[in-house]
């Protein structure tokens, strides 16, 4: 009896780990899956086409140029390569101004046909059409359509997933945003940390930390939506007036409410590793005649190092990882930051905000993933980092 | 005689509503006061977005389909393959406020200004007589269908600029544009408080200026609004009249001006098909 109970426990506990590994490698082949899908979708947005007048000798143009020229800051074809001649720019939903209903013909099955004349007739015209609209032996000239490239995506700086003729998903501004956040978070978080948990676990009476460990724990059970709401009322005005800032929804205040949003585990998992540092270590250094700080500094720090650092650790995954606080805080503008006190948009931030409308599996949907993935490699990274600090501190110690 | 008791059960079923979240709380708020008087009847309202809506009406998976922008071209020519004939009707408006910062001087601006504005080609307020400072330009997420109609609108159908402050909601536009001296944003004409300062707004380069509010939206001169429209399949036009006569029905449009959006005037709004126009 007792053998099987032994048996089916060990079945139990090698099932639970085998399931969860490979929960985790499902989610982890879906989200590059479908972030990888961003590299097979056309530039132009799928099934329509840019056409232009067949004598126009401009065939090619990059993502960038087509907003451009859709929002008439390039005007001129010789801008692009081609003749002196200004451009005219055709969407479906121009059609009310150049044509009428009976021009169009019931259920507009001449549309295409009167769109292709309009454009055979207008030599600077470019139409933004669905690919199916325009008869065959129109004689139009179509520009080039290709796939995103990795390069215009992971070295592009604008991000506009929702422009029309052609998105652009530079994602350049949310990784710098990002990275830039999270490094203030935690410039902010670390030192304060540590010297909580020092105090808490070295200095502190027994009943200060009585009172003072549960009330740090409670900062982590605060949802993330009321510390961006306090960030939005109380700090994003307090930046402002401090530092003269034309707009107070910065990195700043992203980093400061990221700060404080890290600290609980900062503290709660770096002053446990530091309590648990042995007894008998503390009462040698003690004997040898060391001061109390002396003791703190040399002997229970570095042999707490790795408790330290994946307390840290965890309190940067968190700020990487955080979607609403900074969605409320950082004002979400993407451009690339110079300096923190401007506003900023995460990737986080930008998955949340955007992936509720983005149409499934759609380019806009699958840049969302790619961003996952990209922020997936984040934190593998600075997973990598803690375990080599922990590996190389158990060397030294042993 | 199969057609015949298909229709038939169709009007027994429950009427499904479905589309834009904009009309969503509005729709809700009607069809509970609609069930009140027809205790026989059942109505199902849920929620999407305009496209969802849109899109569901072929498949025959709702019977109205809620929008809060007009059916898109392409969608059009889908209908149109599919030898489905959508009927249109305008349920109520809704007007955007261009709101300030209260401290701000400005009182008003043109289309033209607000685009430029927008798209980062004036920065400064004193290129559009304020004083000299910064303007800081407040906009929805991609996802809100304000966004896109603002888009559309105001911006003729061009990009924002790229460093513009996206906010989640439009209470945090409201937030931020009142912390902000030099701030400026959109917000749906039933949030307006005295926190911020709506500009009056001219689409004929200056001419005519509008302050956004309930009459001036109603007669035409308050330019940025927009029409939320139900759409139906004309062949289903039996079962889905009874609840859109009474969307239209004063006591109808009384809720719709209840729930902050600009009622109709009905003699203006005879259903019309697409197909007629």
């Amino acid at each position: 009896m007792k053998r099987v109970i032994e048996k089916t426990v060990r079945w139990i506990l090698t099932g639970s780990g085998f399931v969860t590994s490979v929960v985790i490698l499902l989610i982890i082949g879906f989200l590059f899956t479908e972030g990888a899908g961003l590299f097979g979708e056309p530039v132009i947005e799928e099934g329509y086409v840019l056409a232009v007048n067949g004598e126009n000798p401009v065939k090619e143009m990059s993502a960038e140029e087509i907003k451009a020229v859709f929002d008439e800051d390039i005007t001129n074809w010789k801008e692009l390569g081609g003749p002196d001649l200004a451009i005219e720019t055709f969407r479906l939903e121009d059609a009310d101004e150049y044509f009428t209903e009976e021009e169009l013909g019931p259920q507009y099955g001449n549309a295409g046909a009167a769109i292709a004349a309009l454009v055979a007739s207008r030599p600077g015209m470019v139409a933004f059409v669905p690919e199916l609209m325009i008869p065959e032996e129109s004689g139009l000239n179509f520009i080039e359509d290709r796939n995103i490239s990795p390069g215009e995506v992971l070295g592009g700086r604008e991000w506009f997933p929702t422009a029309t003729p052609s998105p652009l998903f530079g994602i350049l501004p949310l990784l710098a945003g990002t990275l830039w956040v999270s490094l203030f978070a935690i410039l902010f978080a670390l030192p304060f940390g540590i010297s909580i948990a020092v105090y808490m676990s070295e200095v502190a009476s027994g009943k200060v930390r009585g009172f003072l460990k549960p009330v740090i724990e409670l900062l982590n059970g605060i949802p993330s939506v009321v510390y961006g709401f306090f960030g939005l009322v109380v700090i994003v005005p307090m930046l402002q007036q401090v530092f003269g800032l034309p707009v107070g929804e910065s990195g700043l205040a992203g980093s400061i409410v990221l700060a404080i949003m890290a600290l609980p585990t900062i503290v709660t998992v770096a002053e446990d590793a530091m309590r648990n540092c042995p007894r008998t270590l503390r009462e040698a250094s003690l004997a040898l005649g060391a001061t109390k700080w002396q003791t703190i500094y040399k002997v229970v720090i570095p042999s707490s190092m790795s408790g330290i650092a994946s307390g840290v650790v965890l309190g940067i995954g968190r700020a990487v990882g955080e979607t609403m606080a900074v969605l409320m805080v950082t004002g979400n503008a993407a451009v690339i930051p110079s300096s923190i006190l401007e506003p900023l948009r995460t990737i986080p931030a930008t998955i949340a905000a955007e992936l509720g409308e983005a149409p499934a599996g759609g380019a806009h949907y699958q840049s969302l993933f790619l961003l996952g993935v990209i922020l997936f490699f984040i934190t593998f990274a600075i997973n990598l980092c803690v375990e080599y600090i922990s590996s190389r501190n158990r060397a030294k110690n042993n | 005689m199969l057609v015949c008791s298909l229709l038939f059960c169709g009007a027994a079923d429950a009427q499904r509503v479905k589309g834009s979240d904009t009309l969503l709380p509005l729709t809700q708020e009607l069809a509970e006061q609609y069930l009140d008087t027809h205790p026989a009847e059942e109505v199902i309202v849920t929620g999407g977005g305009s496209g969802v809506g849109i899109a569901a009406l072929p498949e025959n998976t709702t019977d109205i389909a809620m929008a809060s922008r007009k059916i898109k071209f392409g969608e059009k020519m889908k209908f149109a393959g599919l030898g489905l004939d959508a009927v249109e009707v305008v349920v109520a408006y809704d007007a955007l406020a261009v709101v300030v910062n209260p401290s701000n001087p400005v009182d008003s601006l043109t289309r033209e200004q607000l685009e430029a504005i927008f798209r980062g080609k004036i920065t400064n307020w004193k290129d559009v007589g304020g004083e000299d400072r910064k303007i800081v330009v407040y906009s929805r997420e991609t996802s809100s269908g304000t966004y896109e109609f603002f888009k559309e609108s105001v911006l003729d159908n061009k990009n924002y600029m790229s460093s513009i402050l996206s906010m989640p909601a439009t209470g945090a536009i409201i937030q931020s544009v009142r912390q902000t001296a030099g701030a400026i944003g959109y917000i749906g004409l039933a949030y307006l408080n005295k926190y911020v300062k709506p500009l009056a707004v001219s689409y004929d380069g200056g001419v005519h200026y509008a302050l956004p509010s309930v009459s001036t939206a109603a007669d035409g001169s308050y330019p940025i609004v927009r029409p939320l429209y139900y759409y139906y399949d004309s062949r289903k036009e039996a079962e889905v009249s009874p609840f859109i006569s009474y969307v239209l029905s004063p006591e109808g449009q009384a809720s719709v001006l209840e729930q902050g959006f600009i009622p109709v005037k009905v003699e203006e709004n005879a259903p019309a098909s697409l197909n007629d126009r």
